[in-house]
């Protein structure tokens, strides 16, 4: 028989057991449709929580200055400070792939002012800091680059600091002392919480790197260069890039001269990133295996039945001469329909599903093409995988038996 | 293989010679046939009768090549049956023999049409182009020109029986092979049926039908017997009833009884 002829055939007594046909269906349609909406929401959770890990700065890279040995022993990274302004300049100038550059100017200092006085951290840094670290204020502003450039005693405050200093959160405008100079308060960090490591990051204040060279640490090194890229993808170049303005900076092109800085990325992070990525891809996956095997099995039990009940026709398409590979061909044909069919309903299903849960619970919901082609490509597979056992029992069939069955 | 050549009329058709079917049942070994000869010319309408278990189906399971002889040999049309496959014993069930059945053996919730077209779709040699036309053609030979869209439950048990013999006919089979196919009929359908296997008979095509009704036997151009597993009797008909005649004069009863 032809496997036009075949297919209609097929599709024939699909349309002729309407109900059985849609209760059968119906498994793959719950099926598909529960991964359509698991992976809508699994995504879409996966997304919001690489938003969150790119607000721990995963694009940020750092440029610290290089080891160096004394006596043979090496002193680690750090140790050798020559790291500049012009440096930091030279990378935010001639870089294409940073899009933000700070110098970190490092020290520590008394702050008076408020109810009383508070000892901290203080970074001098420029405009750029809060754009790298994916940093916003909660009142006031950041300073400005005329601020910058004016070397202008400014200070935005740290949350731990505002709230010791300024408990009733006025503390824009105030006057504060940092060693012995006045500053005024032009902004409150919003809160940052604590790094991995414990260490309270909104126990800081920033002041503009100008004024901390001239009025807090007297000196002109720097601690560290940040940068942040658009994307976490172009890491690796823009560390690249970083390395050779560097060199040059510090004329160490064209000599076998060993690296007196170390560019750094949060590789960490980004890989804590992928694996809670993975982990709940395998989840996913675990999930949508399960439930379209459920699905398959009720098809392959459907098709048992049908093909007991439908014993009589099998014996008479053989008599007039079906070769069994014409009814294991039609019965085939007849779970891959119908579980195909469950699947293109189910994706309907599920993508109307997860629109509509992710407008009342507002999450955010995204269904990849990828997802919607594995579904219905993994509903047919079920179609084979669970119909060929039935239909080969049809197959494979007595037709003097089955002419005989009542 | 010889498949396509027909033999000249009167030449045999079906040939069985020292045919034995032995099965098991359970324990027990059932000999089923035991060693029968039989040959079926062209043209020729056989009733094969026979008590339960006198192992006339299963001789009619052989000729249909729905089984195979356990020893013995078998020749349709020419063409040794004995060592083929599964898939060529579908494929001769489908270019030279057609089949009627006692319960009709029609598929449900299809009409009379696509019933009579099935067999043609099944065939490997391509031989049918319009198999619609085909079809209803078929079905208007029986009778039920009228009724082809109608599926088995709307019509009555006479006519199902036609859209069967239509679906046996329509590829034009070297042998017609009808097992108990009054069974299921009333006595005036039966005539009816009959009438139409004559009629089919004149046209040439070969009949081999089964029954336990002498009556109907009647019908038949020659009586083979079964007992046993063996042939015990095999004449010809002598008094050869007319299912036309019969039927004309049932109607004319039926006329009587309703003036009476």
């Amino acid at each position: 028989m032809k496997k036009i002829t075949l297919f209609k055939v097929a599709t024939q007594s699909i349309v002729k057991n309407k109900l059985r046909t849609m209760l059968t269906m119906l498994g793959i349609v719950i099926g598909v449709g529960a991964v359509i909406i698991m992976v809508a929401i699994g995504n879409g959770a996966q997304s919001q929580i690489e938003k969150q890990i790119g607000n721990l700065g995963t694009n940020m890279i750092v440029i610290t200055a290089g080891s160096t040995a004394q006596g043979g022993a090496s002193q680690g990274a750090g140790t050798f400070n020559r790291l500049t302004i012009a440096d930091a300049d030279k990378i935010k100038l001639n870089s294409t792939l940073l899009t933000a550059v700070s110098p970190v100017i490092v020290t520590r200092t008394q702050v008076i002012g408020g109810l009383g006085n508070w000892r901290t951290g203080v970074n001098g840094v420029s405009t750029d800091y809060l754009t790298i670290r994916n940093w916003g204020v909660s009142s006031g502003e950041l300073f400005s680059d005329d601020d910058v450039r004016s070397k202008k005693k400014v200070v935005v405050l740290g949350n731990t600091v505002a709230t010791n200093l300024f408990p009733d959160g006025n503390a824009v405008g105030a006057q504060v002392q940092l060693g012995r100079s006045p500053f005024t308060v032009v902004g409150v960090l919003s809160p940052k919480g604590q790094t991995a490591t414990g260490n309270d990051q909104d126990d800081v204040v920033l002041v503009p790197y100008t004024t901390a060279q001239d009025r807090l640490s007297g000196f002109s090194f720097l601690a560290q260069i940040l940068g942040s890229t658009a994307s976490t993808a172009v890491i690796p170049a823009a560390i690249e890039e970083v390395k050779l303005l560097m060199r040059d900076a510090h004329n160490l092109n064209g000599g076998n001269v060993p690296d007196d800085f170390t560019v750094r990325d949060q590789t960490a992070i980004a890989a804590a990133a992928t694996s809670t990525t993975s982990v709940m891809t395998g989840l996913l996956a675990a999930i949508a295996s399960i439930s379209l095997i459920v699905g398959g099995i009720g098809i392959m039990n459907i098709m048992l039945v049908s093909v007991t009940e439908r014993t009589r026709e099998i014996g008479i398409r053989m008599a007039i001469g079906a070769r069994g590979s014409d009814v294991l061909t039609q019965f085939l044909i007849e779970s891959i329909v119908m579980s195909v069919l469950g699947g293109v309903i189910g994706l309907l299903v599920g993508l109307g599903g997860a629109a509509i849960l992710g407008k009342f619970t507002g999450w955010a919901t995204a269904t990849p093409w990828s997802a919607v082609f594995i579904a219905v490509g993994f509903s047919a597979a079920v179609g084979v995988f669970f119909g060929y056992y039935p239909a080969r029992k049809a197959a494979s069939m007595n037709p003097i038996q089955a002419l005989r069955y009542e | 293989m010889a498949a396509s050549s027909r033999p000249a009329a009167g030449g045999p058709v079906i040939s069985l010679s020292k045919v034995v079917k032995r099965y098991t049942m359970g324990t027990n070994e059932v000999l089923a046939m035991r060693g029968v000869d039989l040959t079926v010319q062209t043209g020729e309408m056989v009733a094969i009768m026979g008590a339960s278990g006198s192992g006339k189906s299963t001789m009619m399971n052989i000729i249909g090549c729905l089984d195979t002889p356990t020893s013995g040999a078998y020749v349709l049309d020419g063409v040794p049956v004995n060592g083929l496959s599964r898939n060529q014993l579908a494929d001769l069930r489908n270019q030279k023999l057609g089949f009627v059945f006692q319960g009709f053996n029609l598929l449900p919730r299809t009409t009379a049409l696509d019933n009579v077209e099935l067999p043609m779709l099944y065939d490997r040699a391509s031989r049918w182009q319009d198999t619609r036309s085909t079809a209803a053609a078929a079905l208007t030979r029986v009778g039920l020109g009228t009724r082809m869209d109608h599926e088995p439950s709307e019509l009555s048990g006479g006519q199902q029986q036609r859209v069967a013999i239509a679906r046996a006919i329509v590829t034009q089979p070297t042998v017609l092979l009808a097992d108990e196919p009054t069974g299921n009929l009333d006595s005036h359908t039966t005539v009816d049926v009959m009438s139409l296997f004559q009629e089919l008979n004149e046209q040439g095509i070969t009949i081999i039908l089964v029954t336990h009704e002498p009556d109907v036997a009647q019908y038949a151009r020659r009586i083979v017997e079964m007992r046993d597993g063996r042939i015990i009797r095999d004449v010809p008909v002598t008094d050869r009833h007319n299912a036309k005649a019969d039927l004309a004069s049932m109607r004319s009863e039926d006329d009587l009884v309703e003036v009476a």
